[in-house]
Order: C-alpha cells, then sequence, then structure tokens
C-alpha cells in the first residue's frame, strides 16, 4: 500500500454506508471495503430507517443497499436516498436476480447492480468498481436514466474517446464489451469472443448496461473501426429481421444519422449544412447547430453571390469559400449538385481545413 | 493596292484582359473610398463587387455566422474580404500570387 494512502487525514477519506440485514454480509462487505486503496470509512445498519437517520447526520459518498430489507425494503430506502440525496453513489448487492428487479434498480437511478455471488465469485470486479465510483467527482457529468439502444451507448462511449467495460446484461445472459480511449477493444458472451461476439450482443433489443472500470491491459481482437462495424452489424440485424418498409428507412435514416454524427465527431467539426444547389432551399440539412433555416439560406446565398462575382471578373469557376471569426473557421463547397457548409472550431489549423472539409464531405453521403 | 489590304490585312489579336490585382477599402454602403486596381476596371464593376462582399457579411451576421473576413477562390482568382468598422477591405489577387492570408 502507498505510504501516501495510508497517511490520509480522516476528513478527506470518504464515507460509506452498507445496509443489509444479514450480519455476516456486512463483514464481508466491511472486508472487502477495507481494502480499498482510498481507504473508506464503512459504516454499516441492518435497515432502511436507520439508513436514511444515518445519511442525514454525516455526509456519505456511497450506500451500497441490499434490496430484502425489514421494515421498508431496498427500493423504497433507494427511492428516497435519490429524491434526498441526489449526489449520493448508489450500489445495489442483492441475491434477488431477475431483469425486473434489475432494470427497477437501475430506473431509481443506482450506480451499479451487483448479484451478491457474483460479487464472492469476482471480489477484486467488485472492488474495483466501487474505487472508480468513490473517485468520480460527484459534480461533474451528468446523471440519469438511460434508455437508450445499445448501439447509441456503444457509440457515445467511443465518440467521447471513453474507456470502459460494458457490461450487458439480458435474462441470463452475460455479455462484455471492452473500450479503450473510444476504440473497441473485444466483446465476450458465452464461449465467443471478437466480432462474432460484439455482433450478437448488438442484436440484444433490451437489457441492463453497467460501467465498469476500463482494462487497458485486455487482449485486443478486434481492429476495425467501430462505425465500420456499427454499421454492418446494424445492416446484419435490418437483414435477418422481418420489417415493414417504414421501419426500415427508419432505421436506414437512423443509421444516416448515427454515421453522420460520429463522422462529424470524428473529424472534429462543429456543425455542417447541406443544401440542394438549386431547388427549395427547405430541403436542405442541418447537423449540429440551431438556426438552421438561416444557415441553409445562407449557405445558398453566399454560393449565388460567390458565382455572381466569378462571372463579373470572369475569375472562372467558383472551387470553394472559406471564411473565420473568433468563434469558427468554415469552408464552403459544392459536390454533386449539393452546396456544403461546414463549421470548424478555431483551434483547427486553417492551412488543413479545405483538405478535412472534402473529406468530410467526400463520406458523408456514404 | 487598297482592295488587297482589306484581304491581307492581319486580323487584329483579341486583347487578354488581365485579371484583377489590388486591394481596395469600401464604406458601409460599398462606396469605393481607395483602391489600387487597375483602372481597366470601371468603378461600377469594382463598386458591384464591393456591395455582393458587404452582402455576404451582412447576411452571414443574420445567420447568427458572423464572420471577420473570409476568401472566394475561384479556378484562377481570389477575393479575400475583411469587415472594418464601416466597411471593408478587399484583396483581389489571381490564384498565382500569394495570398494575404492562407484562407
Amino acid at each position: 500500500m502507498p505510504l501516501a494512502v495510508m497517511q490520509l487525514p480522516m476528513e478527506s477519506r470518504h464515507n460509506i454506508l452498507i445496509v443489509d440485514d444479514d450480519p455476516d454480509w456486512l463483514d464481508v462487505c466491511r472486508e472487502a471495503l477495507s481494502q480499498l486503496p482510498s481507504k473508506p470509512q464503512i459504516r454499516t445498519t441492518n435497515n432502511g430507517p436507520r439508513a436514511l437517520a444515518m445519511l442525514d447526520a454525516a455526509p456519505f459518498r456511497l450506500m451500497i443497499c441490499d434490496l430484502k430489507l425489514p421494515k421498508m425494503d431496498g427500493i423504497q430506502v433507494l427511492s428516497l436516498v435519490h429524491k434526498r440525496y441526489p449526489d449520493l453513489r448508489t450500489v445495489v448487492l442483492t441475491g434477488l436476480e431477475g431483469e425486473e428487479i434489475r432494470s427497477r434498480s437501475y430506473s431509481l437511478g443506482v450506480d451499479l447492480f451487483w448479484l451478491k455471488h457474483d460479487m464472492q465469485q469476482n471480489p477484486k470486479m467488485f472492488s474495483d468498481c466501487i474505487e472508480s465510483l468513490l473517485g468520480r467527482e460527484s459534480n461533474s457529468g451528468f446523471r440519469g436514466i438511460q434508455s437508450k439502444s445499445l448501439m447509441d451507448i456503444i457509440q457515445l462511449e467511443c465518440m467521447s474517446r471513453n474507456s470502459t467495460a460494458l457490461r450487458i446484461t439480458q435474462g441470463p445472459l452475460v455479455a462484455k464489451i471492452w473500450i479503450q480511449d473510444g476504440e473497441l477493444l473485444d466483446a465476450q458472451v458465452g464461449n465467443m469472443r471478437g466480432e462474432p461476439a460484439f455482433q450478437k450482443i448488438l442484436a440484444w433489443k433490451s437489457g441492463t448496461f453497467e460501467n465498469l472500470p476500463a482494462e487497458p491491459d485486455h487482449e485486443r481482437t478486434i481492429s476495425r473501426s467501430i462505425n465500420a462495424l456499427l454499421l454492418e452489424t446494424a445492416q446484419a440485424i435490418d437483414e435477418t429481421a422481418e420489417t415493414a418498409p417504414t421501419e426500415m428507412l427508419e432505421r436506414a435514416d437512423h443509421r444516416k444519422t448515427v454515421w453522420r454524427l460520429s463522422l462529424m465527431a470524428g473529424e472534429g467539426a462543429e456543425f455542417v449544412v447541406s443544401v440542394p444547389a438549386g431547388g427549395p432551399v427547405d430541403k436542405g440539412e442541418v447537423w449540429g447547430a440551431p438556426f438552421a433555416e438561416q444557415l441553409a439560406g445562407w449557405t445558398r446565398k453566399v454560393s449565388e453571390a460567390g458565382k455572381h462575382l466569378g462571372d463579373r471578373l470572369e475569375a472562372g469557376p467558383l472551387s470553394h469559400i472559406a471564411g473565420c471569426s473568433a468563434e469558427r473557421n468554415m469552408v464552403m463547397l459544392s459536390r454533386d449538385d449539393k452546396l456544403f457548409l461546414v463549421a470548424w472550431p478555431p483551434s483547427e489549423a486553417e492551412t488543413d481545413l479545405l483538405e478535412k472539409t472534402k473529406k468530410l464531405v467526400a463520406s458523408w453521403e456514404s | 493596292m487598297g482592295i488587297l489590304k482589306k484581304f491581307f490585312r492581319r486580323k487584329r489579336q483579341a486583347r487578354v484582359q488581365e485579371l484583377p490585382t489590388g486591394s481596395m477599402t469600401v464604406n458601409a454602403k460599398g462606396d469605393l473610398l481607395t483602391s489600387t486596381v487597375s483602372s481597366n476596371y470601371s468603378r461600377k464593376l469594382l463598386t458591384d463587387v464591393s456591395r455582393e462582399v458587404l452582402g455576404i457579411f451582412r447576411e452571414a451576421r443574420e445567420a447568427q455566422l458572423p464572420l471577420a473576413e473570409f476568401t472566394v477562390h475561384f479556378g484562377s482568382l481570389r477575393i479575400t474580404a475583411r469587415e472594418m468598422r464601416n466597411g471593408a477591405v478587399i484583396f483581389l489577387l489571381p490564384a498565382t500570387k500569394p495570398a494575404p492570408t492562407q484562407n
């Protein structure tokens, strides 16, 4: 144990409250958590009302709660706790199995759901999760209830260049996806690993997920880019599913949206405006910016003004228009009967912007 | 001889129009204040150019995308415009000449 951690002053150590009516479990948890590097102070109680009184009396960073409790069940306790102490991290540690219980717990906003026998089988992982929760800044980021497709969740993790291990549960099935610095390292479900496992997991229509601590040393089995893999998987899912044509179109649109947003995020663009070179401007699309109508209109106008200038001065065909302000740089060019306006942060090197814009526009319709 | 001259006289070669080069400053209405562009280009043409440029700045502001500077790249010419407090400064540069900015 590093000396610096051993010498942590009492006031800088986090408080953890464990609520369980089984005294043996309280001992097991106390023993496991006392080994954490941050050396938290551990308090225990065997019922909900007492737990609420303890939370009122002293600041706690994290509460680990069983669901089967006397007087007041764990769900009631968690519900009250989330209303009164929204910053408190909560972990459910229970022997009650079942998708409904797990979903209900997550819908209350708990940070982690662990089964007691999982904890016994993998105490190291449990400790890592708790340490990770303790280390997270309480006033950074958002917390809430997620109701998104697994594809969205993975894409969000990758777009924000996160490092995490996602544990996904659907009924009795448990899968894991490893992400490191926004890149997919590996996926595992049952005996399957790598891309086949990833595709199988993405075909699941419902379930719950947990963010576990990253495992940077985990063996890499997936080398393809996340976007290519997600697109291929989505296509495979669509082909196998018997869906109505309208639903297919909606899915294709959704895929296109996801692809374009990830392309923008990957390249670092602020927003993209795409307007047909002729015809009504309202058929234009704006991604990532408000004032869509004005931006689409201006894109068309500036292109027409540029062409007019070129005609008056006999300066040859319009190639592109580049502009800048303190807030952003932008490049406007045309491709395949469409006008594209791409905005970039001012930090982007101006010399590279034209090439980056051309690259983004070329990929836009792919 | 006079008749023969009509047949054998060399046709006058088409004059090659040079691309405009230079800079100009314009006021907020687009009126030319100073210009180093060749006088072969009429004042009216340059005023038309400056009004078009000011229109781009104005409409950019209206679209919530205010610009401090922009460059229009043509096959053979670049027009760079910087917005000033009461107008703009406009540079006309053939594509082979170095631009005042890297846009």
